[in-house]
C-alpha cells in the first residue's frame, strides 16, 4: 500500500462516479463553494470525438453491425450510444450464482449512463414512498413525497424537462417545458387508449424545447441516445460537470478505479485508494468526506471490499444489508402492425424519440387485477432512420426476393407501433449481490456475484403488461407481431416467457438502502451512512423501493438533497 | 472536416460550459452536415478480400437479384452490398465460411440444372433456383444448405441496401435533420385518422 505524504491535499469531498448522482453532487457542492475531487473509472467525455449524433449508418464501415459483423452473432461490440460500457467489460467480470440470471451494464466514461439513457423523467407518486403502508409488501421509505418534491422542482428547472400538467396521482406534475407535438402513431394509440379507459399523455423527458442555462433548444433529430451536440438533453457530463469544472472548485480524475475506502481510528473515511488505469499504479486521495455515486452495485462492492478490523463485514455494513434488496425494472414489449398507417404520407417523425406514454392507471384497483404495484408504457413507432435489422421482421415474414420483397419493405415502413412496459419490482430476499470469494478483476479487486429471482408479483404484472399492449393494438385495428422474451412477447404466454431478464432494463436499484433503523438499513434519510458519518451515497443504492418510474430523475433529486445536507453538516462541523 | 468547422462543432457542444446563445436551425443543420461529411466513406472500385473474383461476381449478381434496381433507383449492386459483405467476411471466419460455402453451393446447384455457373446462367435460370431457396417451406436435405445460405444473403443484402445512401433515399426516410420546431403534417394526421375510422 503506497504511503500518502503529509503534503498531499485533503479534499473537502471526494465523489466517486460521475453519472446522474455524482454529477448532481458535484454541481451542487461547487455552487455552494465546496471543493470537490470527482473520480471516474473511465476516460474523459470528449463530445467532439465521442458523440456519433447525425452520422448515417454508411458513415461507419460496418454500417452499425459492429466490426467483424458481431451484431449478427449475438455479440454487441458497436453502439451509436455515447456511453462506453455494456454488460461485458474486458478485464472486469462479475459472476452470477447458479440458477440465477442477471446482466450488469456498467459504464466507464465521464457522465456514465446519462450520456445515452432514455431521458425519461418521471416523479415518484406520493404512494410510491410508502408501499408497505399501502399493501404490506416491501418497505416504506423514511422520507415522503413532500421531502423530495422541492428537489424534483429544482432538478426539473435546472436540467429542463418537457411535460404537461395532468393531475394524475400516479404521475405527479412538475416544472415542465412545452413538449413537442404527438406523432401520427401517438394520436392513434391515444385514441385507442381513450376507448379502453387508459390515459395517454405527453412523456416527461429531460429535453429542452427552449434555450435553458445557455443550452439551445432541441433540434429534433431523435438521436438522444448518442448524447447531444447542442447539449439539448440532460447528461451529467455537459449539463453539470463541465460547468462545475469552470468554477475552479472541481478537480476531475479520470481512469481512476476505486479499490477501497480507508478509515481512521475513529472509523471515519480518511482516504480513497484507487488504481490509476493509465499507469496501473495504486494511488490514494485524502478526504474530509466521501460520496459514493459509482452506480448502486459498484458502490455496494466498494463498501463490501473496504474491510478492516473494525469493519470486518465491510464498511457501513453493521446491518448486513449492503448488497441486499437488489431490484431492476419489470420489462416487457410487444409490437403491432397497424393497417391504418399503411400508405401514410412520409414525414420526419424523429422528434426526440418517445413523445407520449401511458402512466399507471389502476392504482385504485390493485386488488381487482391480482397483483400489487404498477407499470407505465413507453410508445414507439414512426419512420425511423433505417438501421441494421430494421427490416428483418418483414423480410422474415414475407420471404422471397426481388421487387416483391422491396415493395413489402416499403409498404411496411412506418406501419408498426411498439409498446414497452416498465414496472415495479418488489425487493425480495433472493435478489442481491455479494463479493465472489474467488474471482477478481484485472486490478485484483474482488468482483460481485449476483443472485436473482423474480417473484409471482412481477411475473403476473409482466403478463398484464403484454395483455394490455395486445388490447391497445386490437383497439387500433392492428395485429400483434413478434415473439422475443423481454422485447416482443406473445400475449397470453406465461410471465416467465415475457418478463425481461434481471438487469436487462438497466435500472438496478437498492443494495445500500436508507431507513430510520440502523439494524435494517445502511443509510439515514439523507443517504448518510448510519455507521460512518462522513460517508454518503448518491446513486440508486439508497432507494427503498423501485417504482415504475425510471430512476434517474429521483437519483438527481435525492443527490441534490444529500449534497445540500452534506454542505450544511460540513459548515456546522458535524462531518 | 476543416479545423474551423471542427471548432464550430466543439463550440456548439460546449455551449453548456460557455453559456452562449441559442443556435438557429440553419446553424444546427450545418452541424449535422459537418458531422455526416466527416465520416463519408471513400469511393473507388472495391477489391474483394474474403472472396475470389468469381465468388465476388456471383455475390454481386445475387445481391442485385435480392434487391434489384427499380426505375431510377439503383439496386443492391450499385449500393455496394457485395463489398460490404465481403469486407465483414474478411474479418470473420464464420461469415467467410457461410459465403464461400453458400456461393459454391449455388454454382453446384446451377451446374446440376443448366450446366453453367450461377453467374453465367440465364436470368430465368437464376430466378428459378432462387424461387426454391427463398422460402423456408422448401427446406429439404437437397435444398437445405441453399435455403439457409439464402437467408443469410437476403438478410445482409437488405441491411446493406437500406443502410446505404441509395437505400435510405429509396425508403424515403425524411429525418436526421435539424428542425427549429417539431411539426407533424396535418395531412398525415388526417390520413391516418380517416383510415382508423
Amino acid at each position: 500500500m503506497p504511503q500518502v505524504g503529509r503534503s498531499s491535499p485533503v479534499y473537502d469531498v471526494v465523489v466517486i462516479g460521475s453519472g446522474a448522482g455524482g454529477g448532481t453532487v458535484t454541481k451542487v457542492l461547487a455552487d455552494l463553494g465546496v471543493s470537490v475531487l470527482l473520480m471516474e473509472a473511465g476516460p474523459m467525455f470528449n463530445p467532439a470525438k465521442d458523440i456519433k449524433e447525425h452520422q448515417w449508418p454508411y458513415n461507419v464501415p460496418h454500417r452499425g453491425v459492429g466490426p467483424k459483423g458481431d451484431g449478427y452473432f449475438g455479440r454487441s461490440g458497436f453502439t451509436w450510444n455515447a456511453t462506453f460500457g455494456g454488460a461485458q467489460l474486458e478485464g472486469e467480470p462479475y459472476t452470477v450464482a447458479p440458477g440465477s440470471q442477471f446482466s450488469w451494464f456498467r459504464s466507464r466514461i465521464l457522465g456514465g449512463r446519462t450520456n445515452h439513457y432514455g431521458r425519461f423523467s418521471l416523479r415518484f407518486a406520493d404512494y410510491d414512498f410508502k408501499p408497505r403502508s399501502r399493501d404490506g409488501l416491501g418497505w416504506d421509505w423514511p422520507i415522503s413525497y413532500e421531502d423530495v418534491s422541492p428537489y424534483y422542482d429544482k432538478a426539473e428547472a435546472f436540467i429542463g424537462v418537457v411535460g404537461t400538467k395532468e393531475g394524475i396521482r400516479s404521475a405527479p406534475d412538475g416544472v415542465f417545458q412545452t413538449p413537442a407535438a404527438p406523432k401520427v402513431h401517438d394520436i392513434l394509440i391515444k385514441n385507442a387508449c381513450t376507448k379502453l379507459g387508459i390515459p395517454c399523455i405527453p412523456m416527461r423527458s429531460a429535453i429542452i424545447t427552449k434555450a435553458t442555462n445557455g443550452r439551445p433548444a432541441c433540434h429534433y433529430c431523435g438521436q438522444c441516445g448518442r448524447a447531444c451536440m447542442t447539449a439539448s438533453n440532460y447528461a451529467s457530463s455537459y449539463v453539470q460537470i463541465f460547468p462545475a469544472m469552470k468554477t475552479g472548485r472541481v478537480k476531475v480524475i479520470t481512469n481512476a478505479m476505486a479499490r477501497e475506502l480507508l478509515t481512521d481510528d475513529a472509523g471515519k473515511v480518511r482516504a480513497v485508494s484507487y488504481v490509476d488505469k493509465n499507469t496501473r499504479v495504486e494511488q490514494q486521495v485524502r478526504c474530509r468526506t466521501v460520496v459514493l455515486a459509482a452506480s448502486a452495485c459498484e458502490s455496494a462492492r466498494l463498501l463490501l471490499n473496504s474491510k478492516s478490523a473494525r469493519h470486518s463485514n465491510g464498511l457501513a455494513n453493521s446491518s448486513g444489508v449492503v448488497g441486499r434488496y437488489l431490484t431492476d425494472t419489470v420489462g416487457s414489449g410487444l409490437s403491432g402492425h397497424i393497417p391504418a398507417l399503411e400508405g401514410l404520407p412520409h414525414y420526419n417523425s424523429d422528434g426526440y424519440g418517445t413523445h407520449m406514454y401511458v402512466p399507471w392507471w389502476l392504482w385504485e384497483k390493485q386488488k381487482d387485477i391480482g397483483f400489487p404495484r404498477g407499470y407505465h408504457v413507453e410508445l414507439g413507432g414512426g419512420f425511423g432512420m433505417p438501421q441494421i435489422g430494421s427490416f428483418q421482421a418483414v423480410t422474415q415474414r414475407r420471404e422471397g426476393y426481388g421487387l416483391g420483397l422491396k415493395k413489402a419493405i416499403r409498404d411496411e415502413y412506418g406501419t408498426n407501433v411498439s409498446f414497452s412496459g416498465r414496472g415495479e419490482m418488489i425487493p425480495n430476499e433472493k435478489s442481491f449481490c455479494e463479493i465472489d470469494p474467488e474471482v477478481k478483476d484485472r486490478w485484483g479487486i474482488p468482483v460481485l456475484r449476483f443472485h436473482w429471482e423474480w417473484s409471482e408479483h412481477e411475473l403476473k404484472q409482466a403478463q398484464h403488461q403484454v395483455r394490455t399492449f395486445a388490447e391497445i393494438i386490437q383497439a387500433m385495428g392492428g395485429t400483434t407481431t413478434g415473439g422475443r422474451r423481454g422485447g416482443n412477447a406473445a400475449p397470453g404466454a406465461p410471465g416467465t416467457q415475457v418478463i425481461s431478464r434481471g438487469g436487462a432494463i438497466i435500472h438496478e436499484i437498492g443494495v445500500t438502502r436508507m431507513g430510520d433503523d440502523p439494524n435494517t438499513s445502511v443509510l439515514n434519510k439523507y443517504s448518510q451512512a448510519h455507521d460512518v458519518k462522513n460517508l454518503f451515497v448518491a446513486d440508486g443504492g439508497p432507494f427503498v423501493s423501485n417504482p415504475d418510474k425510471n430512476p434517474t430523475l429521483t437519483i438527481i433529486a435525492l443527490a441534490w438533497r444529500t449534497a445540500e445536507y452534506l454542505a450544511e453538516e460540513m459548515r456546522k462541523g458535524n462531518v | 472536416m476543416s479545423e474551423y468547422s471542427r471548432r464550430d462543432l466543439l463550440r456548439n457542444v460546449a455551449l453548456a460550459v460557455a453559456g452562449a446563445e441559442a443556435i438557429d436551425a440553419q446553424q444546427a443543420q450545418h452541424v449535422h452536415e459537418m458531422a455526416a461529411q466527416s465520416k463519408d466513406a471513400k469511393s473507388g472500385r472495391y477489391q474483394p478480400k474474403a472472396l475470389s473474383v468469381h465468388q465476388y461476381a456471383t455475390l454481386e449478381r445475387l445481391t442485385d437479384l435480392i434487391i434489384p434496381p427499380e426505375g431510377k433507383s439503383p439496386g443492391a449492386l450499385v449500393a455496394g452490398a457485395a463489398a460490404w459483405i465481403d469486407m465483414l467476411a474478411s474479418e470473420n471466419e464464420r461469415l467467410a465460411a457461410i459465403y464461400t460455402g453458400g456461393l459454391t453451393w449455388l454454382d453446384h446447384a446451377m451446374l446440376d440444372r443448366s450446366g453453367k455457373n450461377f453467374v453465367d446462367a440465364s436470368p430465368a435460370g437464376q430466378t428459378a433456383l432462387l424461387d426454391l431457396i427463398a422460402y423456408r417451406k422448401n427446406d429439404s436435405p437437397e435444398l437445405g444448405p441453399g435455403v439457409s445460405f439464402f437467408d443469410w444473403a437476403r438478410r445482409m443484402t437488405v441491411d446493406a441496401f437500406y443502410t446505404s445512401k441509395i437505400g435510405i433515399e429509396d425508403i424515403d426516410y425524411r429525418g436526421n435533420t435539424a428542425m427549429a420546431k417539431y411539426e407533424v403534417p396535418v395531412e398525415a394526421i388526417q390520413y391516418a385518422l380517416k383510415r382508423s375510422g
